[in-house]
C-alpha cells in the first residue's frame, strides 16, 4: 500500500530560558514599546525561528521527526534554551 | 612534542596561534584541517578563535560536528591537553566537552578590548604553573561570550574547582563593572573535571609578545607554557 505522504511546515522556536537574560527583548520593551507609549506591555522575549518543511504521513510524525533532530543535533543548547515545536500541513 | 591547531572554515586566529607556538614558544605545531580524522601524531590540540561556519545557528555548533572532533573527544578522554580559545571555547561547549552555554554579550555588541583576568583555579593543566589570584592581561574579541549555566550546575563547577578565570579590574577586584559581557559570576574560562580540557574567551595568542601589548605584557605565554610543560612530562 502506498503511504499518503504530505508536506508539513514545522516551526521550531528557540529562546533563552527564563533564568537566562534576554537583553534584546529588554531593549525592545524599554526603549521602543514603553517609550512608544505602550505602557501596558509587561515583557518581551526574543527568539530564533526555524521553519522546516518535511514529508510525513501526519502532523504528529512531522513533529516527532523534527523534535528528534533538534535533540540529536543540539539545534538548541538545553543548558540555556527552551525549544518549542509545532507542525501544520503546508497547503501552498 | 607536537601541537595540532585545528582549522575550521572561518577560523581566523589559526596563524597567530601557529606563530606563537613555533616562534615564541619554540614547539612544533601544525595547522590541521577539520576534516582530518587522525590526530595520533599529536600531543595537544588547540581549537583557535574565529567564526567557524560564520557563527550560523549558534557560534561553534556546526564545527562541533566536524570529523576531527571525534579525535578531539578521544584525546580529551585520554587526558591530552585540549585548549579552546574564543570560538574554540564555543566549539568545546557545543560539543559537550565543557558544560554551560555562551550567549550573546549583554550589550548585544561585538566587544574588542584588553581585560584583566584573575586566576581562580590552577587545577587546569593550562594554569597549573600560575598562582591563584594572579592577574593576567589579555584581549577579548567576541559577540557571543556571555557564559551561562543554571545555578545548581554553577555550584557544582565551584565545588569541583572548574572555574579557571574570571574578569577582574586592574586591582583584581571582581565586580559587575569589570564584567565585559554579562557572564555569570564574571566567568571567562572553565575546565573539565579532569583539568585537561580548558576553554576561555580571551586570546592568549594575542598576548604572548610584549611588542603587541599596550601594557608591555606577555601573559598569554603562561597559558601555553603550562600546557607545554604538562604535555612534555606526560
Amino acid at each position: 500500500m502506498v503511504k499518503d505522504m504530505r508536506t508539513y511546515l514545522v516551526k521550531v522556536v528557540i529562546e533563552n530560558k527564563a533564568s537566562a537574560r534576554d537583553p534584546e527583548g529588554e531593549t525592545i520593551l524599554k526603549d521602543l514599546l514603553i517609550k512608544g507609549g505602550y505602557k501596558k506591555i509587561k515583557a518581551v522575549r526574543t527568539a530564533k525561528l526555524l521553519k522546516i518543511w518535511v514529508e510525513a504521513e501526519n502532523d504528529k510524525e512531522a513533529k516527532e521527526m523534527v523534535s528528534k533532530l533538534c535533540n540529536e543535533l543540539r539545534i538548541y543548547n538545553p543548558v540555556a534554551h527552551t525549544c518549542s515545536i509545532n507542525a501544520k500541513e503546508n497547503k501552498n | 612534542m607536537r601541537v595540532a591547531i585545528i582549522q575550521f572554515p572561518g577560523s581566523n586566529c589559526d596563524f597567530d596561534t601557529l606563530h606563537v607556538l613555533n616562534k615564541v614558544m619554540n614547539v612544533r605545531a601544525n595547522l590541521v584541517w577539520h576534516k582530518c580524522d587522525d590526530l595520533k601524531d599529536y600531543d595537544a590540540v588547540i581549537l583557535p578563535g574565529g567564526f567557524s561556519y560564520g557563527d550560523r545557528l549558534r557560534a561553534g555548533i556546526i564545527a562541533a560536528y566536524s570529523p576531527v572532533m571525534r579525535e578531539v573527544r578521544r584525546m580529551a578522554k585520554d587526558g591530552y591537553p585540549i585548549l579552546g580559545i574564543c570560538n574554540g571555547f564555543q566549539i568545546l561547549i557545543e560539543s559537550g566537552l565543557l558544560p554551560g552555554a555562551l550567549l550573546r554579550n549583554s550589550s548585544l555588541k561585538f566587544i574588542c578590548k584588553w581585560v584583566n583576568l584573575s586566576v581562580i583555579s590552577n587545577k587546569a593543566i593550562f594554569t597549573h604553573k600560575i598562582k591563584k589570584n594572579h592577574l593576567l592581561r589579555m584581549p577579548i574579541a567576541h559577540n557571543e561570550g556571555r557564559y551561562f549555566i543554571e545555578e545548581d550546575d554553577l555550584k557544582e563547577l565551584y565545588k569541583r574547582d572548574q572555574i579557571v578565570l574570571k574578569y577582574a579590574d586592574e586591582h583584581g577586584k571582581i565586580s559587575e563593572r569589570s564584567n565585559p559581557n554579562g557572564s555569570i559570576d564574571n566567568i571567562a574560562g572553565i575546565c573539565n573535571y579532569e583539568g585537561n580540557v580548558f576553554g576561555l574567551m580571551p586570546h592568549p595568542e594575542r598576548a604572548s609578545e610584549k611588542l603587541l601589548s599596550p601594557f608591555d605584557s606577555d601573559d598569554g605565554k603562561m597559558i601555553f607554557s603550562s600546557m607545554i610543560e604538562y604535555a612534555k612530562e606526560r
